[in-house]
C-alpha cells in the first residue's frame, strides 16, 4: 500500500514528507523529476511512474505535487482519491492547501497524517472523526490550552469510528438547525465550427451545508427522478431506498460534504443557454477574427460572467482589437492567450468582438485554428431541469430551515473555430 | 557554506537541552520541533535518547508526538528502541481503547527484529480486545509483523487469528482482517492457505461489504474479484450484491466493483442477465471520465481492456470519448485508443469528423495518432474507407509535414486492405515523395511504388533516386528498396534490367547487413536460375491485413480482466514484470486454481493443447536450421522470405517501430557464410545445414536420455512475432530444457529472460537464459538452459504443468508446457534387491497402480536397455511361467522413489505393468513415461 508521501513545491523542492513505513530516501523523486522535465505541463505528467523499486503516483493541486510512493500491486484510484482526501482535509482544517500553510502547520499535518494511514492503510478519512482525534487550530484554543493545559489531540476514541454511522458525530449541538442544499450543475459542451452541439453533457453535484442537531434522518425527494443517467452517492445515503422508491434518504454527516454527483449523458437533450459564433481566417501576413456572443436557452434567466479565452497560435505576434467591446479585453503575449470578460448576457443582448492577428514575420498561416473556451454562470436555474419536490426531517422534533439553491456554470465549453 | 551544519549541531545542541528540560511544556514544544524537522527530511536521530525520556507521561499528544518519532528512527537505534518495550507493554494493558491501540500500532511500526517477540503477547491480547478499535488495529499489525518476521507470525497462529475475525461482527475489523490477509498473501513465501476463498468466507465478506467504510470496501471488493464462483448462481448472487457499489462516490470502489462484475459475467450463461449488467456498468463507466484527469487516464486504461473483452457494454457512448482541448495529453491519446475500438459503420462518420479535427490540433504526437487513427478506421470499416481515404489525402494536402508521412504510412496498410481500389490516389502521393523524411514513411512509399510499380509509369526513375542515397538510409527502408526493385523488375523487365543489377550488387557487396545481403542474394540467386518461380514469390497474393489492430493477445488480456483497478491494468503488463517480490509469477491464474478448477485455467490449457497439436501433427515444420533435408534452408528461408515480403497484418505494427538494428555477431557472419557457398551450389548447403544440425545433435548424446522432438510452445502469433518450440531433456543428470528461439517479427529481438511459476518439482532455471541477443528477424537461436530441482514447490495440475514466462524486448509471454516425467528420472535411482523388497512391502497396497502398455514388440532385453537408458533400473528380473517378471526401481529429482514390476510375455506386445510409490499422484506420470519411452 502506501509507503510515503513527498509533497513538492512549484520548484520541485520537497518540503513535507511522511512515511508510513520504513524511510524511502527523497531521491526517489528524481524520477518523478525526470519525467516532469520530459512533459510540456506539469498537468501532462502521467500519473503513475515507475522507479527502480516503487512506483510514484502523483497529483498536482494548488500548484503543489503530492507523490505517494507505493511497492507492488495497488489499485493506483485508491491512491489517487486518497491524496484528493488528503488536499481536501488539509483545506478543511486550515483553509488553504498551500506550501506556506502545510509549512505552518506541519507538526500537525504530520499528526492528521499518521491517523490517516495505519502501515498504508486507511485509517481515519472521516473529516468528523479526524477533528475529534486532532482538534484544528484556532486562536481561541491555543489561547485556552495554554491556560488549562489541555492539547489539541483528543483523548478519547472518536464516536463515529466504529458506529454504522462513521460519517457523523454524536451530540451535535445547534441553538438555529438549518441545511442548505446547492444544485451546482457544469455544463461540458463541444460545439464545432459549423455550430452544431458535437457533445453536451451535464455534470451535477448536490453540495450541503448541514447544521442540525442530534441524529436527523433525512428524505429528499425530486419532481423527476428518473432523468438521471448516472449517480454516485456519499455513503450516507441508503442505496436500497434510491433503488426501489426513487427517494434520497440519509443520515447526514455534520458540516460541509457532497451528497451526491450526478450526470446526464451524451444522448439527452441539453439546452445551452449561450451562443459563440466565431469566424477566424488568415490570410497572408495576418489574420482576422470576429467573435459574436449571444443569449440561446436561457429560461428567462440572465447569463452571468460570461467570458471566453482563446490562445492564439504561435506564429501570431500581436492581437489588436478593431472595435470597442463592452466589457473587459486583455492580451497576455506570453501565454498568447486573450481573454474577453463580458458580463451579463440579457434577452437580445448581442455582443461582438473583432480584430486583427498580425503573423510574426516571414511565418506561415498556422495549420489549425484556436479553440474557444468559454466561461459563464446561470443564477436559479439547473440546466438539467432537476427539481426538488420536498424535503422531511425525522427522527428529531425541532424545525429546521431548509434551502434549495439552483446554479448551472460552463463547465469544459468549448467552441471549435 | 561551512556554516550549515554546523547550525545545525548548534540546533540539535539547543534541542537536547530543551527536552530535558523539566517543564513539560517546553518538552512538549521541544519534541513538536523535532518532528518539524523530520517533515523537512532533516536527521535528527542523534535525538534518540532524550526523545525517549519522555515517553513516559500521561500527555497524550505527547505521547503520539514520542511514538511519531520512535516510529521513524527505531531502526537506526534497535539497542534503545528496546528501551520502549515496556512502556508499550503497559500501555497495551491501559483502560482506554485509544491508548491500547496506539501502542499496539506504534509497536509494529517499529521495524526492529528483537521488539517483535514482546510484541507477540500483547498482539494477541487485542487480536481478542472487546474494543472493536483496537482490533481492528491489531489486525493491521499482523500484518506489519508479518512483514518484519513472517516465520514469527506463522509459528504464533496469527494467521489463523485473523481467519477467525473475518466473522467478526464489527465490518471494519473484517475489513481490515481482509487488508491484512492480503497483503501477507502477496508478500508471503509460501502463499497457499493464507487467505483461501471459499463460498462462506464470500457470504461473510459481502455481508461487511455495505457496512464498512469505502476503503474497507475496496480490499473486501479486491478479495472476492480472487474467488471463483462455484455455480452460475452463486455468481448471480455476487452480482447482486456488488452492483450498488457502482453508485459509490469514491471511484476506487467503483473501479473495484466492475472488476468483480466483469469476472463474474465470465461466469454467467444466462444472456440477459449479461444484458443488464452491461447495461448498468456503461453509465457509470463514463461517469469516470467526468473526474479529474488521473481518474480518467486510470479509469480510461481499465476501459481500453474492457472494449477489447466486450466491446458492447459501450457500444452507444462513443460520444464521452471525444477529446477535449484541454484534456491532458495522456488522457487525449487514451481516449483516442479507445474511439477506434468503438468505432462500427453506424458511427463511423462522427468518428471521422473528429478525427479530421484532431488531426489539425497542435500537439504533434496526438495529430499523428490522429492520423494513424483514421487509417485504422479506413481497415475496421469498410463502409468507411473512401471516406478515409479522401480525408486523408485532404490532409495530405495540407503539406504539414509529419501529418504526411503518417498518412503515407497508414495508406500503405489501406491499399493492403482493399487492394485495387484506391489506387488513383498514389499520383498525389508521389508529389510528396520529396518532403518523406522518415523511415517508415519512406519505406512505406517504397513499397507503394513496387507493388504498383506498372501503373507508375515513372516507377523506375523514382526507385532509382531513392537508391542514389541508398548508403544513408536505415535498413528498413534499404529492404524495402530491394524489394520494391525487384518487384519493378519481375513487373517490366524490358527497362530496369540495370536498376536491378546495381541494387544487387549494392546490398550483397556493399552491405554489412546480413539480413540485406540474404535477401539480396536469394533474389539474385532466385532471379537468374528460375524467373518464373521468382515471380511467384515476390509477387506472390498477400494475406490480407486484421481488421482490428493493436488488440491485446487474448491470454494477457484476460490476465489483465483479473486485474482491473490495479497497476497492471494501468501499464497494460502482468503484474509480475514490474511488481518486485519474491516469487514475481505468482499472481498469474494459481490463487483460483487452488480454489476451484476455473474455466479460465481450463481455457488457457486447452489453448496449450491446441497450441500442440497442429505442430506435433507436422513435425517438419520450418525451424530453419535443424531440417536436415537438402536444399531445406534456402527453401525454407525463401517461404519466410515470400512471408517476410507480405508482411502479414500481424506484424504489420512492428513496422512502425524502430528500424532493425544491424546485428553483427560472428555468428551471423558464420550463417551468411553458409549462404555464400548456397550460391555456388546447393548441395553444399544442404550439407552445411545437415553439419549444423549434427552440432546441435552432438549435445544431446552422451549421458542423456533420450528427448522428444521440440514442438511449439509459443507460436509467433502469440509471441508477438516470437516463435519458441522446445523440448526437455536429462543430460549428465541434470535436466535441460532445449529452445528455439525464432523471430518472425521484423525487427531484432534481444534481452531475453525467463522465469518459471512454481512447480511440483521445483524446477528453477540454473543458470541465466542465453539467446543470442539481438536476434535479428527471420533468424532463429537455439538455446538450452539447465534446470535445477531447487525452486519452491507448489503442486500443479497435473503435475507435469510448468508455467513459463519469457521476456524479450516487445514483451512477457506466457505459456504452459508439460514436462515429460522421464527427464525427471535421475541416475542414482537404482535400489539394491534386498532394499527394493523392503520399500515394496512398506508402501501400501492402495497405492499400487497397474497399466497395460500395449505394442511393444522389443525383446525384453532391448526393453530393459531402452529403460535403464532413461534411468529406470532393472533391479532383478525372474521367469515364471514363459513371463519374464522386471522389477524396476526409478527417482524423481525431488527424491520420489517408483517402484514397478514389468511382466512380459514372449510374443505378446502387450506389457503389464505395476507401479507403486508412498506418493501415488506420480504414478500415471510415471506409466506415460513408459510408454513414451517404450514407443521411442
Amino acid at each position: 500500500m502506501i509507503h510515503s508521501l513527498f509533497i513538492l513545491n512549484k520548484n520541485c523542492e520537497v518540503f513535507f514528507e511522511k512515511h508510513w513505513k520504513s524511510v524511502v530516501s527523497r531521491s526517489v523523486c528524481d524520477h518523478f523529476l525526470e519525467a516532469l522535465n520530459q512533459a510540456s505541463s506539469p498537468d501532462d505528467v502521467p500519473t503513475a511512474i515507475g522507479a527502480p523499486r516503487h512506483i510514484l503516483i502523483n497529483i498536482y493541486r494548488n500548484k503543489l505535487f503530492f507523490i505517494a510512493v507505493v511497492q507492488g500491486e495497488v489499485p493506483p484510484l485508491f491512491v489517487i482519491e486518497f491524496l484528493h482526501r488528503v488536499v481536501d482535509t488539509i483545506t478543511d482544517y486550515f483553509s488553504s492547501c498551500t506550501e506556506l500553510t502545510i509549512k505552518d502547520n506541519s507538526v500537525v499535518v504530520f499528526e492528521i497524517l499518521e491517523e490517516m494511514l495505519d502501515n498504508g492503510y486507511p485509517l481515519a478519512t472521516e473529516l468528523n472523526v479526524l477533528k475529534e482525534l486532532i482538534k484544528p487550530p484556532s486562536i481561541v484554543r491555543n489561547v485556552m490550552n495554554t491556560v488549562t493545559g489541555s492539547t489539541n489531540v483528543g483523548g478519547q476514541l472518536p464516536t463515529g469510528q466504529l458506529s454504522n454511522v462513521p460519517w457523523r458525530k454524536v451530540g451535535v449541538k445547534y441553538t438555529n438547525n438549518e441545511v442548505y442544499f446547492d444544485f451546482v450543475e457544469e455544463l461540458d459542451v463541444i460545439i464545432d465550427k459549423t455550430g452544431t452541439t458535437v457533445f453536451a453533457e451535464v455534470n451535477g453535484a448536490i453540495k450541503c451545508q448541514c447544521k442540525l442537531s442530534g441524529m436527523p434522518d433525512l428524505v429528499m425527494t425530486f419532481t423527476n427522478p428518473r432523468m438521471f443517467d448516472d449517480l454516485s452517492f456519499h455513503p450516507c445515503i441508503r442505496y436500497r431506498r434510491w433503488e426501489n422508491e426513487r427517494v434520497v434518504s440519509f443520515v447526514p454527516p455534520d458540516g460541509n460534504f457532497q451528497l451526491l454527483s450526478y450526470r446526464l449523458g451524451t444522448n439527452s437533450v441539453v439546452a445551452i443557454p449561450v451562443y459563440v459564433k466565431p469566424t477566424i481566417s488568415f490570410q497572408g501576413s495576418s489574420g482576422r477574427f470576429e467573435i459574436t456572443v449571444g443569449p440561446k436557452q436561457t429560461m428567462g434567466k440572465v447569463v452571468e460572467n460570461v467570458a471566453i479565452s482563446m490562445t492564439v497560435p504561435k506564429v501570431v505576434s500581436n492581437v489588436v482589437l478593431s472595435n470597442n467591446p463592452e466589457g473587459n479585453f486583455t492580451y497576455d503575449p506570453v501565454s498568447k492567450t486573450m481573454r474577453w470578460e463580458i458580463g451579463k448576457v440579457m434577452h437580445q443582448k448581442i455582443s461582438t468582438i473583432r480584430g486583427s492577428m498580425p503573423l510574426q514575420s516571414g511565418a506561415s498561416a498556422p495549420d489549425s485554428n484556436p479553440t474557444i473556451l468559454v466561461e459563464f454562470k446561470v443564477n436559479q436555474l439547473a440546466i438539467s431541469n432537476i427539481k426538488v419536490n420536498r424535503l422531511d426531517i425525522y427522527g428529531e422534533k425541532y424545525k429546521a430551515f431548509k434551502g434549495v439553491k439552483y446554479i448551472t456554470k460552463a463547465g469544459k465549453f468549448q467552441v471549435r473555430t | 557554506m561551512k556554516e550549515k551544519p554546523f547550525h545545525h549541531r548548534g540546533e540539535i545542541f539547543e534541542l537536547k537541552a530543551e527536552l530535558n528540560s523539566d517543564k513539560k511544556d517546553k518538552k512538549k514544544e521541544a519534541v513538536k520541533k523535532v518532528i518539524a524537522s523530520m517533515t523537512v527530511g532533516k536527521d535528527v536521530s542523534s535525538l534518540f535518547p532524550d526523545v525517549i525520556n519522555c515517553m513516559q507521561t500521561e500527555n497524550l499528544e505527547l505521547k503520539k508526538l514520542v511514538y511519531l518519532y520512535l516510529m521513524n528512527y527505531a531502526k537506526t537505534q534497535p539497542d534503545m528502541a528496546i528501551l520502549a518495550v515496556n512502556t508499550f507493554v503497559k500501555d497495551c494493558e491501559d483502560p482506554n481503547p485509544l491508548i491500547r491501540a496506539l501502542a499496539v500500532r506504534t509497536m509494529g511500526c517499529i521495524r526492529v527484529d528483537k521488539i517483535t517477540e514482546y510484541l507477540c503477547e500483547p498482539l494477541r491480547k487485542c487480536l481478542k480486545d472487546e474494543d472493536p478499535y483496537v482490533r481492528k488495529t491489531a489486525a493491521v499489525c499482523v500484518a506489519k509483523l508479518h512483514d518484519i518476521n513472517s516465520q514469527l507470525v506463522e509459528d504464533q497462529g496469527f494467521l489463523e487469528s485473523l481467519r477467525e475475525i473475518l466473522s467478526d461482527s464489527n465490518p471494519m475489523v473484517v475489513a481490515n482482517a481482509v487488508a491484512s490477509l492480503s497483503e501477507i498473501h502477496k508478500t508471503s513465501p509460501n502463499p497457499t492457505g493464507v487467505f483461501d476463498m471459499n463460498s462462506g468466507t464470500v457470504n461473510k465478506l459481502l455481508t461487511a461489504l455495505n457496512e464498512c467504510t469505502e476503503w474497507g470496501q475496496i480490499f473486501i471488493l479486491d478479495a472476492i474479484a480472487e474467488y471463483q464462483p462455484v455455480s452460475d448462481r452463486e455468481a448471480q448472487s455476487i452480482v447482486e450484491r456488488v452492483t450498488p457499489r457502482l453508485s459509490h462516490a469514491n471511484a476506487a470502489v467503483v473501479l473495484s466493483a466492475v472488476k468483480v462484475l466483469m469476472q463474474m459475467m465470465e461466469i454467467i450463461k444466462n444472456d440477459q442477465i449479461i444484458d443488464q449488467l452491461s447495461r448498468k456498468l456503461a453509465p457509470t463507466l463514463v461517469t469516470l471520465l467526468s473526474s479529474e484527469p488521473e481518474i480518467q487516464y486510470v479509469s480510461l486504461r481499465n476501459i481500453n481492456l474492457i472494449v477489447q473483452k466486450r466491446p458492447e457494454i459501450l457500444r452507444n457512448e462513443i460520444k464521452a470519448f471525444f477529446v477535449k482541448y484541454n484534456d491532458p495529453i495522456y488522457v487525449k491519446l487514451e481516449k483516442l485508443d479507445i474511439m477506434i475500438r468503438l468505432s462500427t459503420s453506424s458511427n463511423i462518420a462522427q468518428v471521422l469528423a473528429e478525427l479530421k479535427e484532431y488531426a489539425t490540433e497542435v500537439d504533434v504526437d496526438f495529430v499523428r495518432k490522429s492520423v494513424r487513427a483514421i487509417g485504422r478506421c479506413a481497415i475496421k470499416v469498410e463502409q468507411a474507407a473512401e471516406k478515409c481515404v479522401s480525408t486523408l489525402i485532404d490532409l495530405i494536402q495540407t503539406k504539414v509535414n509529419y501529418v504526411v508521412q503518417e498518412a503515407v504510412v497508414v495508406i500503405r496498410d489501406i491499399f493492403r486492405k482493399y487492394p485495387n481500389k484506391y489506387e488513383s490516389i498514389i499520383s498525389t502521393l508521389c508529389e510528396n515523395l520529396d518532403s518523406l523524411d522518415e523511415p517508415d514513411a519512406k519505406a512505406s512509399m517504397i513499397w507503394i511504388v513496387g507493388e504498383y510499380a506498372e501503373r507508375i509509369d515513372n516507377a523506375d526513375e523514382l526507385l532509382q533516386s531513392f537508391l542514389d542515397g541508398f548508403h544513408d538510409e536505415t535498413t528498413q527502408v534499404q529492404l524495402q528498396l530491394l524489394t520494391a526493385i525487384v518487384k519493378l523488375f519481375l513487373k517490366r523487365p524490358a527497362d530496369t534490367q540495370d536498376l536491378v543489377q546495381s541494387v544487387l550488387s549494392l546490398v550483397t557487396q556493399e552491405s554489412d547487413n546480413p539480413d540485406l545481403r540474404d535477401r539480396g542474394y536469394i533474389y539474385w540467386r532466385l532471379l537468374s536460375t528460375d524467373p518464373a518461380a521468382a515471380k511467384e514469390v515476390v509477387l506472390a497474393e498477400k494475406p490480407l491485413i486484421a481488421e482490428e489492430t493493436d488488440l491485446l493477445e487474448p491470454t494477457l488480456l484476460d490476465e489483465l480482466m483479473c486485474h482491473i483497478s490495479t497497476l497492471a491494468s494501468v501499464y497494460h503488463k502482468p503484474p509480475s514484470s514490474f511488481v518486485e517480490g519474491n516469487s514475481p509469477i505468482r499472481k498469474l491464474p494459481i490463487p483460483r486454481e487452488s480454489t476451484t478448477s476455473s474455466d479460465n485455467t481450463d481455457a488457457a490449457e486447452n489453448q496449450v493443447q491446441t497450441q500442440q497439436q497442429p505442430a506435433a501433427a507436422a513435425p517438419a515444420q520450418p525451424t530453419v536450421i535443424s531440417t536436415p533435408q537438402e536444399s531445406a534452408v534456402a527453401m525454407d528461408l525463401l517461404g519466410d522470405l515470400a512471408s517476410f515480403d507480405s508482411t502479414p497484418s500481424t506484424t504489420a505494427n512492428d513496422m512502425y517501430a524502430p528500424n532493425v538494428q544491424p546485428a553483427g555477431s560472428s555468428v551471423i557472419d558464420l550463417l551468411s557464410g553458409t549462404l555464400d557457398s548456397l550460391q555456388m551450389g546447393g548441395n553444399t548447403a544442404g550439407n552445411q545445414s545437415g553439419g549444423l544440425s549434427s552440432l546441435s545433435d552432438m549435445f544431446s548424446t552422451g549421458t542423456s536420455t533420450f528427448s522428444e522432438p521440440k514442438v511449439v510452445w509459443l507460436s509467433a502469433a502469440q509471441g508477438k512475432g516470437l516463435e519458441i518450440s522446445g523440448t526437455f531433456s536429462l543430460r549428465q543428470n541434470v535436466v535441460h530444457m532445449d529452445m528455439t528461439f525464432t523471430n518472425n517479427a521484423m525487427q531484432a529481438m534481444g534481452g531475453f529472460a525467463i522465469q518459471f511459476n512454481k512447480n511440483s518439482f521445483g524446477l528453477v532455471p540454473a543458470a541465466q537464459l542465453e539467446v543470442r541477443s539481438p536476434l535479428p528477424p527471420r533468424q532463429s537461436a537455439d538455446s538450452s538452459l539447465q534446470l535445477k530441482p531447487l525452486g519452491a514447490i507448489l503442486k500443479m495440475d497435473p503435475l507435469n504443468k510448468l508455467q513459463i514466462a519469457i521476456k524479450n524486448s516487445i514483451d512477457v509471454f506466457y505459456f504452459d508446457v508439460l514436462i515429460p516425467y522421464h527427464v525427471l528420472f535421475v541416475e542414482d535411482g537404482k535400489l539394491e534387491s534386498r532394499e527394493f523388497l523392503t520399500q515394496w512391502k512398506e508402501i501400501p497396497n492402495n497405492s499400487e497402480r497397474s497399466f497395460d502398455i500395449n505394442n511393444v514388440p522389443a525383446s525384453s532385453d532391448a526393453i530393459e536397455n531402452k529403460l535403464k537408458m532413461s534411468n529406470v533400473f532393472t533391479v532383478a528380473k525372474r521367469n515364471v511361467d514363459g513371463q519374464n517378471m522386471h522389477y524396476m526401481s526409478l527417482k524423481f529429482t525431488n527424491n520420489i522413489l517408483v517402484l514397478a514390476e514389468l511382466k512380459i510375455q514372449s510374443g505378446n506386445p502387450t506389457l503389464k505393468l505395476a507401479l507403486k510409490s508412498s506418493i501415488a499422484e506420480v504414478l500415471p506420470g510415471v506409466y506415460q513415461a513408459f510408454e513414451l519411452i517404450l514407443h521411442s
